[in-house]
């Protein structure tokens, strides 16, 4: 079967020049001064140090407190659910996990602009609540409008690896704590829970890689102004055109959810 | 196992509603008469065909059905060819290499973006369809890679060897055997990948260039402006569309799921 | 008889662990060959390397007097029937039968009639258009036989081929599977753990472990006159006695001489005594050398299995006499069921 092996050469290829020669690239670029050409190099920490100023550190504290919010608010709902649909019959359950999957699969701006309908100013729930003589409430363009946009376009992220962990769980472990005299609370912590803590650890990875990184939702549910880390370094490479601090914002980026990550995972192999 | 309660189904209710409801509103808006989406006026198709008459919009829309089909053509060759070759490695290289197929999918989509139109423009590429198809083959590449290296990992490696020891030369157990059984992966990874090409803005938006526009791209401009019915009914017929691909994904699952047993 | 493959000093490593020893075997042709031993002991590996699947590290696999460790497996004259049949799903069962003629180019109304003949030896006629993910274990077995045989090799390979079957099943295939290798007259060299249906079905048995052959013998041989501890204790249930040989035809142990029908060892030879525990019987304590007290008695169907603890050991009986739990009683047995065999120092 030697021969095959060699099928893995346009793979190789692909990998190498498509992904690591660019983000080698961007590292370069984080470090190096504006207006290089090719031969003429100058580093700097300059990028970095600009990150310093209030504004965007700003930026940056925002957006890891709205990531950090939609991961526990995805969490705390999501969680349930996933519990819930679990305890459902098989095939009852396949349907509402596929329930869950399909918003997965429409596309966000779509997903996203369903909520400007609702939420703008002379949108639905707004038109509902003059009927009863209140409001208007402005909603659209707010932190609370970015966070129902984030929370609902990410939950099955969360719902998902969750379901997966808790229905691959040997039912005769639940059954056995019983059995041995826990309740169906200290069941629950002690035994599902605990057993489910993977796919929880999945779960909040994912959503928080996610909505830390997001820019689409933002820029259609916060407005023009608003600004997370994404939309900045968006405005850097698109309207500013500062690539080098473009590319240093990203490498933050990159370093918070590398920690994210590193740490998530030790809580995981410390709990098995 | 207790079943849930009352209150749990509510609970479950209101969670799909927040989820659909939304949705659902865009759809039914799509086809009120009136402008403002507030109140239902009377069904009407006129926004539907005020869309058919926007020559941009269709142009947007062949844009991204070539572009999907041709990044996740490549892609099913370099996707398919990497799972294969990496199942026949026994290098400890391995890991690495099956750590980078998954890379694209760990990195924020707008990192990936701002890093290809960087790189793009450094190698003088003009933007266009060409910078977006090696753009999209990011994302598409690990999708159909992943499929077809599931597929292989379930298949028992006696297959191969069976057809080798009936008289089979490498390459025929590889073609009558292998091949045909890793198709309905390809062809499943294929359609994911499409349907995510088809559904892109993030990275699209760093490599499109002034001139080209893929219907996402046409969308999310639209979009900033605000809520009209006109999109209302793009975006219905993209759910539309969005459902066909899932139904055939599903279909393709099934059947090979029913062969398998 | 021809030798038809012989292995001369085989050896194997995968990475740094040794899974065979110096395997030297002759294989003849029309014989039933058992390759047994536990998990691990090079059985499959030695069936690879004949197959073609592996290439030795060392030694020499000779095909007809050639050497053939080189030959990739299409080029041999042999085939595999696999343990978990390796039938190819998306085949049906006559394309899977077909698979190895169509590669030959064999004309087509050739292999309908071989594939036809094939079904018809192994009770499936008629199945042709069935799908192979559908048959029961087995029927997919007899698919996976008719296909290797359809090819007419002169080595038929089976890899632990009843395994996945249930025990009723798996009774059946081991008397069909004689049946056929009795009709086509070739080869059979089988693999497996278990030792029963080693000695139903084979002419030979090659007991291996550790990646070292223990003994090659035929299956009454191989149960009855063990070579060591090993086999003795893989081959059925026995009592295993360390003693000395004293001379020829006289061994002792437990402190008592007795007559038996071994020869050819040392005198004053340390060995060790194989008495299997239904060649034992419960008798008067005064009518045997041998004398203990009964420590527990259990009904298991056919017979009792009666442990008697002596003053050196425990023996495990087993017979149809009823012996109740703390009477004392004596052990008889004849000198042909005293087997002598080399003592082992590792087992």
């Amino acid at each position: 079967m030697k021969q095959f092996k060699r099928l893995i050469i346009p793979y190789f290829i692909w990998a190498v020049v498509i992904l690591l020669i660019p983000l080698f690239l961007i590292a370069l670029y984080a470090v190096t001064k504006e207006g290089n050409e090719v031969l003429t190099v100058t580093f700097t920490w300059g990028n970095f140090a600009k990150f310093l100023e209030a504004t965007y550190l700003n930026v940056i504290l925002k957006s890891f407190w709205l990531g950090l919010l939609t991961t526990v608010i995805c969490l705390v709902l999501g969680y349930p659910l996933a519990y819930m649909i679990s305890k459902f019959p098989e095939k009852i359950q396949s349907m509402l996990i596929l329930l869950v999957t399909i918003p997965m699969w429409i596309n966000m701006l779509l997903r996203t602009y369903a909520w400007m309908n609702l939420l703008s100013d002379n949108g639905i729930i707004n038109h509902l609540l003059s009927m009863i003589g209140l409001g208007p409430v402005s909603m659209m363009y707010t932190d609370f409008s970015v966070m129902i946009g984030l929370v609902c376009n990410f939950m099955p992220f969360m719902i998902i690896p969750i379901h997966t962990s808790l229905t691959k769980m040997d039912k005769s472990l639940i059954e056995a704590a019983y059995d041995l005299g826990a309740n169906k609370i200290q069941t629950f912590w002690k035994v599902i829970w605990k057993l489910s803590l993977p796919g929880v650890v999945n779960g909040i990875m994912m959503v928080f890689l996610l909505a830390i990184s997001s820019f689409v939702i933002p820029k259609l549910l916060g407005g023009g102004q608003y600004m997370l880390i994404g939309n900045l370094i968006e405005s850097q490479f698109i309207s500013v055109g500062d690539w080098n601090f473009g590319s240093a914002i990203s490498l933050i980026l990159a370093v918070i959810i590398l920690i994210f990550m590193g740490l998530m995972k030790r809580m995981d192999k410390q709990d098995e | 196992m207790k079943k849930n309660s009352k209150f749990a189904n509510l609970y479950l209710v209101i969670i799909f509603l927040l989820m659909y409801l939304p949705i659902g509103v865009v759809i039914v808006f799509s086809f009120n008469e009136a402008k403002l989406p507030v109140r239902f006026t009377g069904f009407s198709l006129k926004w539907y065909q005020e869309l058919m008459g926007d020559s941009a919009m269709l142009q947007a829309l062949v844009n991204s059905l070539i572009l999907g089909a041709a990044s996740c053509l490549v892609s099913a060759v370099i996707g398919t060819f990497g799972a294969v070759g990496l199942s026949r490695l026994h290098l400890k290289s391995k890991g690495i290499l099956e750590y980078i197929s998954i890379l694209p999918l760990m990195i924020p989509e707008i990192i990936l973006g701002m890093v290809l139109m960087a790189f793009f423009y450094m190698l003088n590429l003009p933007f266009g369809m060409l910078t977006l198809l090696i753009g999209h083959t990011v994302f598409c590449v690990p999708y159909i890679l992943m499929e077809v290296k599931a597929r292989l990992v379930g298949m028992d490696p006696s297959l191969e060897e069976a057809a080798r020891d009936l008289g089979a030369s490498s390459m025929r157990a590889f073609f009558d055997i292998t091949l045909p059984l890793i198709m309905p992966a390809v062809v499943s990874g294929s359609l994911l990948a499409f349907a995510m090409s088809m559904d892109d803005v993030v990275i699209s938006i760093f490599i499109n260039g002034p001139k080209l526009s893929t219907l996402p791209i046409k969308v999310y401009t639209q979009i900033k402006t605000g809520v009209t019915p006109e999109i209302n009914a793009l975006c219905t017929i993209m759910l539309a569309f969005t459902v066909i691909m899932l139904l055939l994904y599903s279909l393709i699952r099934s059947i090979r799921r029913k062969k398998n047993r | 008889m021809n030798k038809l493959i012989q292995l001369k000093n085989l050896t194997k490593n995968f990475d740094d662990q040794q899974v065979l020893r110096g395997i030297n075997l002759d294989i003849y042709e029309n014989e039933f060959l058992t390759l047994l031993g536990p998990s691990g002991c090079g059985k499959t590996t030695t069936l690879r390397i004949i197959a073609g699947f592996e290439e030795p590290s060392g030694g020499e696999v000779l095909f007809d007097g050639i050497e053939i460790s080189k030959l990739p497996p299409y080029k041999r004259e042999v085939n595999t029937v696999f343990q978990k049949y390796a039938l190819f799903p998306h085949l049906n069962v006559a394309e899977n039968i077909a698979f190895g003629l169509n590669l030959k180019k064999v004309e087509k109304s050739v292999i309908d009639q071989k594939v036809g003949k094939m079904l018809k030896m192994v009770g499936l006629e008629g199945f042709e258009k069935r799908d192979v993910t559908l048959l029961s274990g087995g029927q997919q077995q007899r698919v996976a036989i008719a296909r290797a045989l359809v090819n007419e090799p002169k080595v038929l390979l089976l890899d632990e081929p009843l395994g996945a079957l249930d025990a009723k099943i798996r009774k059946q295939m081991q008397i069909e599977l004689k049946k056929i290798q009795q009709e086509v007259g070739i080869t059979f060299i089988y693999v497996t753990h278990d030792q029963e249906e080693a000695l139903s079905m084979s002419d030979t048995v090659v007991v291996m472990n550790n990646g070292e052959i223990q003994q090659i013998g035929s299956p009454t041989d191989i149960y009855n006159e063990p070579e060591n501890r090993f086999v003795a204790g893989f081959i059925g249930e026995s009592n295993i006695i360390e003693g000395i040989m004293i001379h020829d035809y006289l061994v002792e142990f437990d402190g008592f001489q007795f007559e038996c029908v071994d020869k050819g060892f040392e005198d004053n030879e340390e060995i060790e005594v194989v008495l299997r525990p239904e060649d034992l019987d419960i008798v008067e304590p005064q009518d045997a050398k041998i004398t203990g007290v009964v420590k527990n008695i259990t009904f298991k169907g056919v017979h009792y299995e009666i442990l008697v603890e002596t003053e050196n050991r425990i023996y495990k009986v087993q017979t149809t006499d009823y012996a109740e739990a703390g009477r004392e009683v004596g052990l008889k047995f004849g000198p042909e069921d005293i087997h002598v065999m080399y003592r082992m120092g590792a087992y």
